[in-house]
């Protein structure tokens, strides 16, 4: 373990805004991807469920 | 060996792929998730500073791993894409389409943690050397591909496109890598290689790879993922996906 | 061979009654390739360092405007259709129609580029040495085109999604064809990077067109 204090660690020895940036960017980028991934499907499972009960509805108006 | 194979040519339909991409998911994200702990853990803790380049090394440990993950994502692809071209098989493709995003998020973390890593060590954000300049152009290719998929309506012609495009690209790499490293080393100046660590310490290794594990699995998590969404959207008039979301 | 011959012919002399469209190209070379001075300054030590560049990359866009025309007119009116069907191999045919192209779209930069290669203050042998490259590049860029002209037949947004799709594939031949000219220029000897140019050629004379006709056979279905 080099680091002496948690101030220490995160100053990264003066290379903070380098280092904490490409940690950064990459956390939120890499969380970012799977929620939007998440809403398209959800999307396609929501157009579907609608769809499915257009049709149930059609069905019924045809034999009531 | 028969069987097997006709075992394995079961999951090239999207209906029986659908459920089992499902079940894979989880374990992707789980072996993620400790891939990329091991790896954070042994890139702050455990891997001591280097001699030149101080604490602001420590950006290899992304940098490297997304750059490494956006070439071998575009050699995935193409395999998919290949695949799909030549057996018509339909989740070759969407495999193909649902990898793109993926790769191109790779190849932009790997120009932006580039650039990051430039600043304190060269003295500027963006440096023309052969590596940077290679990756810039392959984030270019996977843009061309997403965007040719995007501009075609027909999704089987948008795959079978997108696949000679992709196949285009993976002959092509190694020449505009070749090509770029001559122009590098004919206007010479700006050659400090950023990736030669000559006394790269074992610890540093082992983080390295961790961390590329981790985005592997990631890749493939997401992959799995967004194919998911991409059959849903493809086979939606088909009667097993009406029942398959219940 | 016949097939080819006559393909090349007939994209001629259609092109030849609208003469317009050849010669937009042409004229875009010109102009862009001029503005640069304009805009940069007329030092002619600059000027010189960069004109092997900026003919290139000029060369490169004038081969992009002619590309989306390269099958677009065939695909509408169904030739290319009857092409896809006919006895002769449509791997035949698409080469002939790439090589109308080149002579059309890519040999008119040829010859031009030494006249414009003065206005940036280019010797003879520097002249000589980027019309070879551009002789052997120009091939090039018309057959890489040709496979992002047959890709995004018929598709939205053609126009500009061709050239995000074939700029990238470019920059190789971009890097040798330019850097032939510095390396000249440098005294270093342009043999190594003609040569590497040529054989690209050579492999995309061999893969193009037959990437090309798998591409509009798709188009096609």
């Amino acid at each position: 373990m080099q680091w002496n204090s948690v101030g220490d660690f995160f100053a990264m020895g003066g290379y903070a805004l380098y280092v904490w940036g490409s940690f950064g960017a990459c956390a939120l980028l890499m969380i970012a991807e799977p929620f939007l991934a998440r809403r398209r499907l959800s999307e396609a499972r929501r157009l579907l469920a609608r769809e499915r009960l257009a049709d149930e509805l059609d069905l019924q108006q045809k034999n009531p | 060996m028969r069987q097997s194979i006709v075992h394995w040519f079961k999951f090239a339909s999207p209906q029986s792929f659908y459920p089992l991409a499902g079940r894979m998911i989880p374990w992707f994200w789980a072996a993620a998730a400790i891939f990329g702990i091991a790896g954070l853990w042994i890139s702050f803790f455990v891997a001591p500073t280097d001699a030149q380049q101080g604490e602001g090394y420590r950006i290899i440990f992304v940098h490297v791993p997304a750059s490494w993950m956006s070439m071998f994502i575009y050699l995935v692809m193409a395999f998919w894409a290949g695949l799909g071209l030549a057996l018509n098989t339909r989740v070759s493709g969407m495999m193909a389409q649902a990898l793109a995003p993926t790769g191109a998020l790779m190849a932009a973390l790997s120009l932006l943690t580039g650039a990051l890593w430039g600043k304190p060590m060269w003295g500027a954000w963006w440096v023309w050397d052969a590596r940077l300049t290679s990756e810039l152009i392959l984030f270019f290719l996977y843009l061309g591909f997403m965007a040719l998929q995007a501009a075609i309506d027909d999704p089987r012609r948008a795959d079978k496109a997108g696949a000679i495009l992709a196949l285009v690209g993976v002959v092509n790499i190694p020449i505009i890598y070749f090509s770029v490293k001559w122009w590098n080393t004919l206007h010479q100046g700006s050659t400090i290689n950023l990736n030669k660590a000559p006394s790269m310490a074992q610890t540093m290794l082992w983080g390295m790879m961790l961390m590329a594990l981790a985005f592997w699995m990631y890749s493939i998590a997401m992959a799995l993922m967004r194919v998911r969404a991409i059959i849903l959207e493809r086979e939606r008039h088909t009667e097993w996906v009406k029942h398959a979301v219940e | 061979m016949n097939a080819l011959l006559a393909t090349v012919r007939r994209d001629i002399l259609l092109a030849l009654r609208r003469k317009s469209e050849v010669l937009t190209a042409v004229f875009f070379f010109v102009i862009v390739t001029s503005l640069f001075p304009l805009g940069i300054g007329p030092e002619p030590v600059l000027l010189k360092k960069i004109a092997p560049g900026i003919l290139w990359v000029a060369a490169l866009l004038a081969t992009l405007l002619g590309l989306p025309r390269l099958f677009a007119a065939d695909h509408v009116d169904g030739t290319l259709e009857q092409m896809a069907l006919s006895p002769s191999s449509l791997g035949l045919l698409v080469a002939g129609k790439i090589l109308a192209h080149w002579l059309l779209c890519g040999l008119p930069l040829v010859l031009l580029a030494p006249v414009l290669g003065l206005q940036f203050d280019l010797d003879a042998s520097a002249l000589g040495i980027l019309t070879l490259a551009l002789l052997l590049g120009t091939p090039l860029l018309s057959l890489i085109g040709a496979i992002g002209a047959a890709l995004t037949l018929g598709v939205r947004g053609g126009g500009v999604l061709l050239a995000l799709l074939v700029l990238p594939l470019y920059i190789p031949a971009l890097i040798f064809g330019a850097g032939a000219v510095e390396a000249h220029i440098a005294g270093l000897g342009a043999g190594g990077h003609l040569s590497l140019l040529a054989a690209m050629l050579a492999l995309a004379v061999f893969f193009a067109p037959w990437a090309t006709t798998a591409a509009l056979r798709i188009a096609l279905e």
